[in-house]
């Protein structure tokens, strides 16, 4: 590498409160700007960069050696993509301490940079990531932004954007052959919520999140994971109060769990830093079970104005935030984690079968 | 919780297999049980230990850990629960005849944790594979044969090759690897011999081996606290494997179904406490197989627990005691809880530490069985930071991966990829620089390619300065950032590491403090557990530490220096956070306790060279720095630390020198006309031969510079002077020998003390059983002295006063001694804690170290009087050698130490203490057959007489031909046995194999390195057959008399406070 090129990879991260975090690129060449966020999963980037609820983030890895094992082939004509969250690259840009550009994995296709390039993400690698992770720790998570060179840009507050508009399905998409039929709102879904309901031999009427869908016929409802602030989508959970007055099943997951809560009457609030790791311990609450989980959001549900009819399901261990409710006598339930895990630990996927125990 | 009075089992003796990491476990068992109210009772001989310790267990007994001795113990204390889960293998197998013998159930003693049938279950192959069965789990396939015929017939069923194993085996003793159906027999022969059921199993070369340790509580929650993966892949031993923590090949897939199948069978198998399960994972697939499930604290779980801060042990404790993960606090944050699982924002790397050269025949070649006898842990945010750490923590004279002064190289480099020994990481290293391709390397190994990547970083780097006289600033970051030490990169320039050290400072390089914190700095931690890293751009540490003193650790575990000195450190520690200071540890050994993270105000898992802790020291500005509490791997850097400004406490570092420089300690001595054995440094071949003669053989040769290797040597006339310096060392005047006249039949005794400004303030003087010629380590320790002469006793206190007067001693020092005749010679003097610290302190019970620490720190002591002639019991020290699973070695002591670990029992008297001792390293009583080769005329007359106190305790004696004819001669029943290798019947290693035989007592003829072949084959027969064996002249005596005066059964059960 030339000196001018080692120079014109030079880039920087800037972050809201000013600090500047100087890198390389790596990925694609162009500034970008979202919400930074830290993530402190050890394996499964190829889930993590492509699952939609991280859309508009800026994300941070703490692992510090990331691209190990590479990145499998894509796939992308297939409906469902079978080692991604979503077909394409969710996140605004990516930051890393390494990236590795040899990668070794039976799996493997392609460089996580090579990736990168390909869906237009730009990458900084050589980012004291703990440091920064401790920035965003101590004053919460910043907007922020990847300069390359002199191509300056923008902040950019993904908060206030409807963001599920830009991941939803764009028409609705029917999969399986099992009896019971599943509605599925998709604000954003991740494939693994789709393929944990197929596995569980249900058909699965995978719909917009905007759909209309009191003409259809289904036995329950599953409102998936979503990027945003739920506050912003009064349409879905209106929606989602109609469905609530049908009394028919409903399962939420992460958005679609503060969407339910919103719907059912609650209030949502914005974690300082969210939660953003596949080592996050919930409890059920009034028991001795506790699980490890994977988690990805920022705004959390306030378990003191759960109306009454409702109860806190799981608890944060770390924080005690909510992290699911149901009611007390119809089959609403939802969970703040990810059942479905990809990446993370697989432990709570028993949330399905609870959910499909309740169509019966 | 229901419990009022625990029994804990511990390891006993560090052995290959079994080492510090339980001394860990075990003692923070205690801490927990302790805070729970829980009258505490620990049975351990290892005398070494933290958990022996006086503050932790409420009662200590040095005892032998069998059935006999805990039987007796629980009879005595009636506790009423029992953990098995902390002292390794060894406690594990106690718990379990203890069980099968009835005696748990005799005494109401409920096992805590995890359950008999658990254990049963994991223990018992067969039932082992059975429960994977049932939950749909695969494992190797496998069958369990009693003939070899029907394993040669099963092995060709599954094909080769295949792996044989044994049920409840020490890191996998007796098994081994067949490519062949002739090694199926052979290896199956010998592995029958040890059980009656053995394993045959598909053997799954080049298969990725990892690890998940796990935890589960009584509600059924489970969660993995650390997964490890292999770098070298299955087929050798994971204690004797470079490991990774976490795993870095691996995908979501593949990590979340291995740690979805680790909850389930854990689960299954209803383990409460802690457990650690092992996997091979196809690396072309996601097929995998259990290898096996450890339902304990091992050597595994003391590393994860290291690596993580997750302090497992203590945790489990509780669990056994019924507690829920969500109900503990997770000790590091204090914030959050035990239940989660470790996010880690750092690479860790475990590098084993082997010492095999010091081993003559032994089989270098790595497998499916340990050998190796410590580890190191490196942690960094690079790989290749990371790998570099550990090398040089290893302590075995390399700088790094390469670019050291010591060259590590092979001819047969294909050779030393494909068949692995101990060096064969440099071999890698040798092959990526000599240019051969990763796909090459990768195809002889199996090492994954990417682990080859990240070397070949190195290698380019390497290449990179080497091509330039100088450096640029950038090109040093990015060596410093992969881990090369200034000294790698002064290699590579051709420069002076000190020339490195100011372009750094100029260029402001620096690496920073980094915490570990269990949660990759998502919550804010309350830890103290820090490293160092040159991929980090700011101190992420915020305490202050000034005046505060550093103690710097004893690295990794090796014979000569082992779990004694981390005993040393702890206690340092302790004394001086009583005093008000606070303390720095510095230490990279995961199996001690001393960084454990309750041992110090701030523990730093660094590198104890010059270069890091100079770096740590310019950070936090501490008081000053002890070195000489960790051994001699601190004690060697006092000089160097002291010329560059370091601080250290204590005995100044030029008298340190005065006491390890020859000469200057020589000249000493003649000024204070204190005797040594006569010696000459020497350069040449002709010098050493002129200077052999002129004192006359036998000599001692000691060349000045060895690679972890065999250093020592006696040599007895002209032709074995010759053939040592011309085959195992080169002798030059850059690297001369010293020789020196050796004593025979002398006395060998240890001084040890504790000085102020030159006054001894307490001392202890421990008697060698052996006489001179048996490495001080390997050596049968007695105190007080029972058999030296009072004027002996006299000339060595004054001695040791002149001397410790004359280089003003502050702190602790050992002096050993030669004695012949009433007089008294000086070997050598080190002024640092020994090995025999922890044994004296606690038999005459009296902390030198604490006393040591206020002398090194400036507090005013008092002279502690002697008290060794009021004790009413003796303290008797015995080596344990693991010569069972080094195999091929010959199992002899000499000038070289060969133990692995020791234990110490006390007694009303010598022979009782003795005795307990025997049995605690393995020695099993009673004795009915004796089988002897006793050597040198000499040693032949002299062994007559304890010949005959045998005889009359009705033991038989079997004899090689020699032997028999003067026991014979001499009017002593016998036995003939023809030599091993003369092919005439009874042979002797027929009937070593045919278990008639309770004892060997083999006294080699002479100090030759060459023995004889047939005395090999019969010492190592009785080793592979685990018959015990003395090969020492006096210990042989010894036992004859103690036979004599007591029986083994019948001796007094007393704890440690009852003495």
């Amino acid at each position: 590498m030339s000196k001018n090129t080692a120079l014109k990879n030079k880039a920087r991260l800037e972050l809201k409160d000013g600090s500047v975090f100087e890198g390389t690129v790596f990925g694609y060449h162009s500034s970008t700007a979202g919400e930074v966020v830290f993530n402190t999963g050890m394996v499964g980037y190829p889930e993590t960069l492509t699952d939609p609820s991280y859309k508009g983030q800026i994300l941070v890895m703490t692992y510090p050696l990331i691209g190990n094992y590479g990145i499998p082939d894509f796939n992308i004509n297939d409906d469902i993509p079978e080692y991604f969250e979503s077909n394409r690259i969710q996140i605004q840009g990516l930051i890393v301490s390494e990236q590795s550009e040899l990668f070794s994995h039976w799996t493997a296709f392609q460089s996580l940079s090579n990736w990168l390039k390909k869906f237009h993400i730009p990458g900084l690698f050589g980012i004291d990531t703990r440091r920064l992770t401790k920035i965003l720790r101590e004053h919460g998570t910043m907007l922020g932004k990847i300069i390359i060179g002199e191509d300056n840009v923008g902040y950019y507050d993904p908060d206030v954007e409807n963001l599920i508009s830009k991941v939803t399905i764009i028409k609705k998409e029917k999969y399986g052959k099992g009896s019971s039929k599943i509605l599925l709102i998709d604000c954003g879904c991740k494939k693994s919520i789709l393929t944990n309901l197929l596995q569980r031999d249900v058909t699965v009427l995978r719909v917009p999140y905007d759909y209309e869908f009191s003409d259809e016929d289904f036995d329950g409802v599953v409102i998936s994971n979503g990027p945003g602030n739920p506050a912003v989508y009064k349409q879905l959970v209106s929606s989602t109060q109609k469905l609530l007055k049908r009394q028919v099943p409903i399962l939420g997951i992460c958005m679609g769990h503060q969407i339910l809560s919103l719907a059912a009457g609650a209030k949502t609030y914005k974690l300082k830093y969210g939660h953003r790791s596949q080592n996050q311990p919930v409890k059920e609450v009034d028991s001795n079970k506790c699980y490890v989980t994977s988690q990805n959001h920022s705004f959390a549900v306030d378990t003191k104005s759960l109306p009454r009819g409702w109860e806190p399901w799981f608890e944060n261990l770390n924080d005690y935030s909510n992290e699911g409710i149901r009611h007390e006598k119809l089959p609403f339930r939802s969970v703040q984690f990810h059942p479905e895990a990809a990446p993370g630990p697989v432990d709570t996927s028993f949330i399905f079968d609870e959910f499909l125990k309740d169509l019966k | 919780m229901k419990h009022k009075k625990v029994l804990i089992i511990g390891s006993s003796a560090l052995k290959i297999g079994e080492a510090g990491e339980f001394d860990y476990s075990g003692s923070q068992a205690i801490k927990a049980l302790k805070e729970e109210g829980i009258f505490t009772i620990l049975i351990n001989p290892n005398i070494a230990t933290i958990q022996t310790s006086d503050y932790l267990a409420d009662k200590v007994y040095l005892l032998p850990i069998n059935t006999h001795y805990v039987e007796r113990v629980i009879k005595k204390e009636k506790p009423d629960g029992i953990i098995l889960g902390f002292g390794g293998q060894t406690a594990l197998n106690c718990g379990l005849a203890l069980h099968r013998e009835g005696i748990l159930k005799k005494y109401k003693v409920q096992v805590l944790g995890t359950q008999i049938d658990a254990i049963e279950n994991t223990e018992d192959r067969q039932l082992f594979c059975n429960k994977l069965s049932e939950i749909d789990v695969k494992f190797p396939q496998s069958k369990a044969v009693t003939k070899v015929e029907d394993a040669i017939q099963y092995a060709e069923e599954i094909g080769f090759p295949v792996i044989i194993r044994i049920a409840y085996a020490l890191g996998g003793l007796g098994s081994g690897i067949c490519r062949t159906k002739n090694e199926v027999k052979k290896i199956a022969s010998k592995a029958l011999s040890y059980s009656s059921q053995i394993l045959v199993e598909e053997y799954l070369e080049g298969w990725k081996e990892i690890e998940y340790e796990v935890v589960r509580d009584k509600y059924d929650n489970c969660i993995t606290v650390c997964n490890m993966e292999n770098i070298d892949p299955m087929g050798i031993h994971t204690g004797e494997s470079i490991v990774v923590a976490p795993s870095q090949t691996l995908s979501n897939n593949e990590y979340h179904k291995l740690r979805e199948i680790a909850i389930r069978t854990i689960r299954h198998l209803g383990i409460v406490g802690e457990c650690n399960i092992q996997y091979a994972l196809d690396p072309d697939s996601e097929d995998y197989r259990v290898i096996e499930v450890n339902a304990r604290l091992s050597r595994s779980s003391a590393l994860a627990s290291k690596a993580t801060g997750y302090p497992l042990a203590f945790v489990a404790a509780k669990l056994a005691l019924g507690y829920g993960l969500h109900e503990l606090p997770n000790s590091i944050t204090k914030t959050t809880k035990a239940f989660f699982e470790p996010a880690l924002d750092y690479i860790v790397i475990k590098v084993p530490r082997w010492d095999l050269k010091k081993f003559r025949l032994v089989k270098r070649k790595l497998g499916s069985s340990m050998k190796s006898v410590g580890e190191v842990m490196a942690i960094g945010r690079k790989f290749e930071e990371t790998i570099q750490k550990a090398m040089r923590m290893l302590d075995i004279g390399v700088e790094g991966l390469t670019a050291s002064r010591t060259k590590v190289e092979f001819e047969e480099l294909e050779e030393a990829l494909k068949n692995p020994t101990e060096e064969r990481i440099f071999a890698v290293i040798q092959a990526l620089k000599q240019g051969y391709s990763i796909d090459w390397v990768h195809s002889l190994t199996h090492i994954n390619k990417w682990f080859l990547y990240k070397i070949q970083n190195i290698v380019n780097i390497e290449k990179k300065i080497g091509n330039h006289k100088s450096i640029s600033k950038e090109l040093l970051l990015e060596a410093k950032q992969h881990g090369f030490s200034d000294r790698q990169i002064a290699n590579l320039l051709g420069k002076d590491a000190h020339d490195v050290y100011l372009l750094r400072k100029k260029y402001s390089i620096t690496p920073f403090i980094q915490h570990i914190d269990t949660l990759a700095a998502e919550y804010p931690a309350k830890t103290n557990y820090l490293y160092l890293s040159y991929n980090s751009t700011i101190h992420d540490f915020d305490f202050n530490l000034k005046d505060s003193v550093v103690i710097i650790g004893s690295g990794p575990y090796r014979i000569g220096s082992s779990v004694e000195f981390d005993w040393c450190c702890v206690n340092t520690g302790k004394t001086l956070r009583e005093l008000g200071y606070k303390t720095v540890i510095v230490n990279c050994n995961p199996e001690t306790v001393s960084t454990d993270y309750d041992q110090s105000d701030a523990l730093f898992f660094e590198e104890l060279t010059t270069e890091t802790i100079w770096e740590i020291y310019d950070a936090i500005k501490p008081k000053g720095v002890i070195v000489s509490m960790g051994g001699q791997t601190p004690n060697n850097l006092a000089l160097k630390l002291h010329k560059i400004g370091i601080k250290i406490l204590g005995t100044s570092p030029q008298s340190i020198d005065k006491a390890e420089d020859r000469s200057k300690f020589s000249a000493m001595l003649d000024e204070l006309g204190i005797e040594q054995p006569e010696w000459s440094k020497l350069s040449t071949l002709q010098d050493a031969l002129v200077f052999a003669n002129k004192v006359g053989y036998p000599v001692l040769v000691r060349p000045s510079y060895v690679l972890s290797g065999a250093a020592m040597a006696i040599a007895t006339d002209d032709i074995e002077l010759t053939k040592f310096l011309q085959k195992a060392v080169d002798v030059s005047p850059e690297s001369p020998v010293v020789i020196s006249k050796f004593l025979v039949n002398a006395k060998e005794l240890e001084f040890d003390a504790v000085a102020q400004n030159g006054k001894i303030i307490c001392s202890a003087i421990s008697e060698h059983v052996e006489n001179a010629g048996v490495h001080s380590g390997d050596a049968t320790l007695v105190l007080p002295a029972q058999r030296t002469y009072l004027e002996t006793i006299r000339q060595i206190k004054k001695f040791s006063s002149d001397i410790s007067k004359s280089l003003n001693i502050n702190g602790p020092f050992n002096i050993q001694f030669l004695a012949k005749d009433n007089k008294v010679k000086v070997i050598e003097c080190n002024l640092r804690a020994s090995r025999s610290f922890p044994f004296i302190s606690k038999t005459l019970k009296k902390n030198f170290i604490e006393v040591a620490t206020r002398v090194i720190v400036g507090k005013k002591v008092e002279v502690i009087p002697d008290n060794i002639y009021s004790l009413d019991y003796v303290g008797v020290k015995a080596p344990e050698f693991s010569f069972t699973r080094l195999e091929g070695a010959d199992p002899t002591t000499g000038v070289e130490m060969a133990s692995t670990g020791e234990v110490a029992c006390l007694g009303d008297d010598f022979d009782e203490a003795f005795l307990k001792a025997l049995v605690a390293v393995g020695y099993r009583f009673p004795i009915r057959s004796i089988f002897i080769s006793s050597g040198t005329i000499e040693s032949k007359s002299e062994l007559l007489e304890p010949a005959r106190q045998l005889i009359k305790l009705g033991i038989i004696f079997y004899a090689t031909p020699g032997t028999a004819k003067f026991m014979k001669a001499n009017d002593i029943p016998v036995e003939t046995l023809e030599w091993p290798i003369s092919g005439k019947s009874p042979n002797s290693i027929e009937l070593l194999k045919s278990g008639k035989i309770d004892l060997v007592i083999n006294i080699p003829k002479n100090f030759q390195e060459e023995e004889l072949t047939n005395d090999y084959l019969i010492r190592r027969t009785a080793v592979d057959y685990k018959i015990p064996l003395i090969t020492n002249r006096q210990l042989a005596m010894r036992l004859a008399e103690a036979l004599s005066n007591k029986n083994p059964h019948n001796l007094t059960i007393k704890s440690w406070d009852e003495y």
